[in-house]
C-alpha cells in the first residue's frame, strides 16, 4: 500500500482544520427553528404574524436593542440563527420536519407551533431528540395533562385553552347577566380546539352559575367549510341571547359576514375566545360590543412595561399594523428562551450553558414576557400561566381603529388548575383552589 | 314538525345546494364532455374568488353604482374562464387525450397544486374581505326569520345557469354537435366535427362556471389560502352523486344533499359533518354510476 506523501497529508490536515475552525465559528451562535403556518388558512391570521413577531424580537435580540431585562446582545452572548419553516401538512410531516432540523440542520432550540395537532404530534419526538421545545401557542391541555407527563425538554409559555374559556365565564358572569338570563349556545368547530374550548366553557358556567342553563343541542360546524347560512338560521331561531363561538380565521370572518348581512349580531351577543385577531383585521366591519381576550393584541394596549411598548411601537413602524396575538405568543417564545439562556449562563459562572443548564433555569421560572408576567408552575415546571383579560371590542372613530372596553383582568391562579389536577376534571369538580379574589 | 321550521330548512337547503351546484356545475360539464376529472377546478373557484375580491374592494374605492359589483364578478369569471380555459386545455390536456385517464386525473392534480402556488405568488397569505355586496339586495323575512337576498340569489343564479346549460345542450346546434361528441367521440370526428374546437370550448366554459362559483361566494367570505382544496372535495361529492357528466344530476344531488344538511343542522348537528358522504355512500350503494347518469352505449 502506498504511503500518503507528505505534503499531501499535511494539506489534508490544514484543509481539515479551517473546516474545524469554520464548524467552530457556526458554533458561535444558538439556531432556533420556528415552525409556523406559511401558507394554507392558518397563514394570514396565525402563520404570518407569529412569524413578523418572532422575525421583529431576533433582530432586536441580535442587535442588543430590547428594553432591559433583555438587553444583552444574543442570547447567553451568542447571536441567534433564526430558521422559519412551513407548519403545514399535517402531524406526520412535523415530525419529519422536527427530525431533519435538530439531526441534519443541528438546531439549538425550536420555539413555535400553532396547532394543537402538530404539538400533539411532536411533543414526544422532541423529547427522544432531546431538543429545547417552547410551544408557544397550541392550546390542548392534553399535552402536559397525557401526552408527556414526565417533561423534561418540552415547555409551553402560554395558558392552555382551559385558563381562556374559564376566563370567558367569569366575564359573562361579571358582566353580561343580563344578556345569558335565558341561557347560552356554541357554535365551535368540529375539532379539537372547539370541543375543548366549548366543554371548558360550558363546564365552567354550571360551576359558576347554574341558574343558566346551555341549549339542548349546539353547533359544530366543520372546519373551514366557509358556508354558515343554515347554522346562522339556527342560532336567530334559538331563545338563547349569549353565543360561545371559538371560532378563529377565515371561518370567523365568514360568520361574520355572512352574520351581518342577517342581523346576527344586532340580536345575539357573542364571547369569542380567539377574536382579538379577527377583531385587528376587521376593524370597522367587527361587530361591535363582543368579545375577546388578552392579555395579548388588543388587549395588550396601555400596558405600560418598556417592553411592551417597545413591541407596539417597532411593530407598527415594522409592519404598519398592531401586533396581533400571534405576534405577541411567537415573540414571547423567543424571549423565554433568551430569559433561559441568560440566566442559565449567570449560573453558570458567565460561561455558555449546556442544555441542560437551560433547562434547569427555566423549570419553575417566574418572568416578564412582553405584556405580562408568566409563572412556569403547571406541567411539573413546564407549563406557563399567565392572566387573563376580557372586554367588549368596538371601533374608536377617533384612533381609527379597533379599541376594547369594560376590560377586566382575571388572575393566572382564577382561571388555571393547580399544579397536579387535570384542567378538565378542575372545571368539572367547581374548579376548587381557585384564586380569584 | 312546525310547518315554519319545514319552511326554513327548505330555504336553508336551497341556499346551501345552490351553492353546492355552483361548485360542481363546471366540474360536470368537463366530466360529461372530455371524461375526465378536472382538479384545477378548485383552482379555479380559488382564482375566481380571489380575483373578484381583489376588483370589489377597488371597485368599491370609487363613486361608481354600487350594482356594477355583479358586472365585476362576471367579467372576473368570464376572464378566468378564457384565459385558464384556454392555457389548461392547450397548454396541458390536449398533450394527453390519448394517455388513460388516470394520468389525466394526475397532471390535473399537479396543474392544480402548481395553481395553488401561483396563487399564493400573486396574492400572498393575506386574506381578502369585499362583504359590500351582500348589503347590496336587502333582506327577506321568511317564517319570521330574516335571510339576506344576496344568499337567495343564489337559488336563482343556480336555476338561470342549469336552464341556460340546458337549452344549450338540447335547443342549439352547439348542443347538438356536443352531445354528438359525448355520445362517441371518433364517429363525431369522423362525420366532420373539429372535437378539438368542441374540447377547447367546453373547458372554457367549465372553467368559467368553476370562476363563477368562486366569484359569487367571495362577498360571503374570506377569501384565503387553501379554499380551492375544500370546494374540489364537495364538488367531487356531488357529481358523484348526481351521475358524472350529469347536470341534472349535479342540480338534483345539490338540492338533496343541501337540504339533507339543513334537516342535520336544525335537527341533529353532530350528522352534519357525515351527511353529504352519508348520501354518497347510500348512491355508489345503491346506484353506482350514480343517480342520473347518462345512459352508456353497449360497445360490441
Amino acid at each position: 500500500m502506498n504511503a500518503i506523501p507528505r505534503t499531501r497529508f499535511m494539506a489534508l490536515a490544514a484543509a481539515f482544520a479551517v473546516l474545524l475552525a469554520a464548524g467552530a465559528a457556526s458554533a458561535q451562535t444558538v439556531k432556533v427553528a420556528v415552525p409556523t403556518f406559511l401558507t394554507g388558512a392558518g397563514a394570514p391570521a396565525y402563520g404570518v404574524p407569529a412569524r413578523n413577531g418572532v422575525e421583529l424580537v431576533v433582530r432586536a435580540i441580535n442587535e442588543g436593542s430590547l428594553p432591559a431585562p433583555y438587553n444583552s446582545v444574543g442570547m447567553a452572548g451568542r447571536k441567534v440563527d433564526l430558521v422559519v419553516y412551513d407548519e403545514m401538512g399535517g402531524g406526520t410531516k412535523q415530525v419529519t420536519e422536527l427530525r431533519n432540523k435538530v439531526q441534519k440542520e443541528g438546531v439549538d432550540v425550536v420555539a413555535g407551533y400553532i396547532s394543537s395537532g402538530s404539538c400533539a404530534a411532536i411533543a414526544r419526538v422532541a423529547e427522544e431528540l432531546r431538543v429545547l421545545t417552547l410551544l408557544a401557542i397550541c392550546g390542548t391541555p392534553r399535552l402536559f395533562e397525557e401526552l408527556v407527563t414526565e417533561p423534561k425538554y418540552l415547555f409551553r409559555i402560554i395558558n392552555h385553552s382551559t385558563g381562556g374559556n374559564v376566563g370567558a365565564a367569569h366575564y359573562v358572569v361579571k358582566k353580561l347577566r343580563g344578556d345569558v338570563k335565558d341561557g347560552y349556545m356554541g357554535i365551535n368547530q368540529n375539532y379539537a380546539w372547539g370541543q375543548d374550548a366549548w366543554r371548558d366553557f360550558n363546564l365552567a358556567m354550571q360551576t359558576l352559575a347554574p341558574e343558566f342553563k346551555p341549549a339542548k343541542k349546539q353547533q359544530f360546524p366543520k372546519l373551514f367549510s366557509g358556508q354558515y347560512g343554515t347554522e346562522i338560521s339556527v342560532l336567530l331561531r334559538a331563545k338563547q341571547k349569549l353565543v360561545h363561538s371559538s371560532f378563529w380565521g377565515g371561518d370567523l370572518e365568514a360568520l361574520i359576514a355572512q352574520g351581518t348581512a342577517r342581523g346576527l349580531f344586532k340580536r345575539k351577543k357573542f364571547v369569542l375566545p380567539v377574536g382579538e385577531i379577527t377583531a385587528n383585521r376587521l376593524g370597522k366591519k367587527f361587530p361591535p360590543g363582543q368579545l375577546a381576550r388578552g392579555p395579548y393584541g388588543l388587549y395588550a394596549e396601555g400596558i405600560d412595561t418598556p417592553l411592551n411598548k417597545w413591541f407596539r411601537s417597532e411593530f407598527r413602524k415594522a409592519y404598519k399594523q398592531p401586533p396581533s396575538s400571534p405576534a405577541y405568543h411567537y415573540a414571547d417564545g423567543i424571549i423565554a428562551a433568551k430569559y433561559a439562556y441568560d440566566t442559565a449562563m449567570k449560573a453558570n459562572g458567565g460561561k455558555f450553558p449546556s442544555t441542560d443548564q437551560v433547562i434547569k433555569a427555566l423549570e419553575h421560572a417566574t418572568f416578564d414576557i412582553i405584556a405580562a408576567r408568566v409563572k412556569m408552575s403547571l406541567g411539573k415546571g413546564h407549563q406557563a400561566v399567565t392572566s387573563d383579560r376580557w372586554g367588549a371590542a368596538e371601533w374608536d372613530d377617533a384612533k381609527g381603529e379597533i379599541v376594547v372596553k369594560d376590560v377586566v383582568e382575571f388572575k393566572a391562579e382564577c382561571v388555571n388548575p393547580p399544579e397536579g389536577v387535570n384542567a378538565a376534571d378542575w372545571v368539572k369538580g367547581g374548579m376548587k383552589g381557585a384564586k380569584c379574589d | 314538525m312546525d310547518p315554519e321550521l319545514l319552511l326554513i330548512i327548505l330555504v336553508d337547503g336551497l341556499v346551501y345546494g345552490s351553492y353546492l351546484f355552483m361548485v360542481a356545475v363546471g366540474l360536470t360539464v368537463i366530466c360529461g364532455v372530455q371524461k375526465l376529472l378536472n382538479v384545477t377546478h378548485g383552482a379555479l373557484y380559488a382564482f375566481g374568488a380571489y380575483l373578484t375580491a381583489t376588483l370589489l374592494i377597488l371597485y368599491f374605492r370609487v363613486d361608481w353604482p354600487q350594482f356594477g359589483a355583479f358586472a365585476v364578478m362576471l367579467f372576473a369569471a368570464l376572464f378566468l374562464g378564457v384565459v385558464f380555459g384556454l392555457i389548461i386545455e392547450r397548454g396541458l390536456l390536449r398533450h394527453l387525450y390519448h394517455e388513460d385517464e388516470h394520468i389525466i386525473v394526475l397532471a390535473t392534480f399537479a396543474a392544480f397544486l402548481v395553481l395553488e402556488d401561483v396563487l399564493l405568488l400573486i396574492w400572498g397569505t393575506d386574506p381578502y374581505l369585499a362583504p359590500e355586496p351582500l348589503g347590496l339586495l336587502g333582506s327577506t323575512e321568511i317564517a319570521g326569520l330574516p335571510f339576506d337576498n344576496y344568499s337567495l340569489s343564489m337559488v336563482l343564479l343556480s336555476a338561470v345557469v342549469a336552464a341556460v346549460l340546458w337549452y344549450g345542450l338540447n335547443r342549439t346546434q352547439f348542443g347538438k354537435l356536443l352531445l354528438a361528441v359525448i355520445h362517441d367521440r371518433e364517429l363525431a370526428q369522423a362525420m366532420g366535427i373539429n372535437v378539438n374546437r368542441i374540447f377547447l370550448l367546453t373547458f372554457m366554459l367549465g372553467s368559467f362556471l368553476g370562476a363563477l362559483g368562486g366569484a359569487y361566494q367571495a362577498p360571503a367570505i374570506s377569501v384565503q389560502p387553501g379554499i380551492g382544496v375544500e370546494v374540489i372535495v364537495l364538488a367531487f361529492a356531488v357529481v358523484v352523486i348526481g351521475g358524472m357528466g350529469s347536470i341534472p344530476g349535479a342540480l338534483i344531488g345539490s338540492v338533496i344533499v343541501g337540504v339533507a344538511r339543513a334537516f342535520a343542522v336544525h335537527q341533529e348537528p353532530a350528522l352534519e359533518l357525515f351527511v353529504i358522504y352519508l348520501i354518497m355512500a347510500a348512491v355508489l350503494i345503491v346506484r353506482p354510476q350514480g343517480l342520473f347518469a347518462p345512459a352508456k352505449p353497449r360497445t360490441i
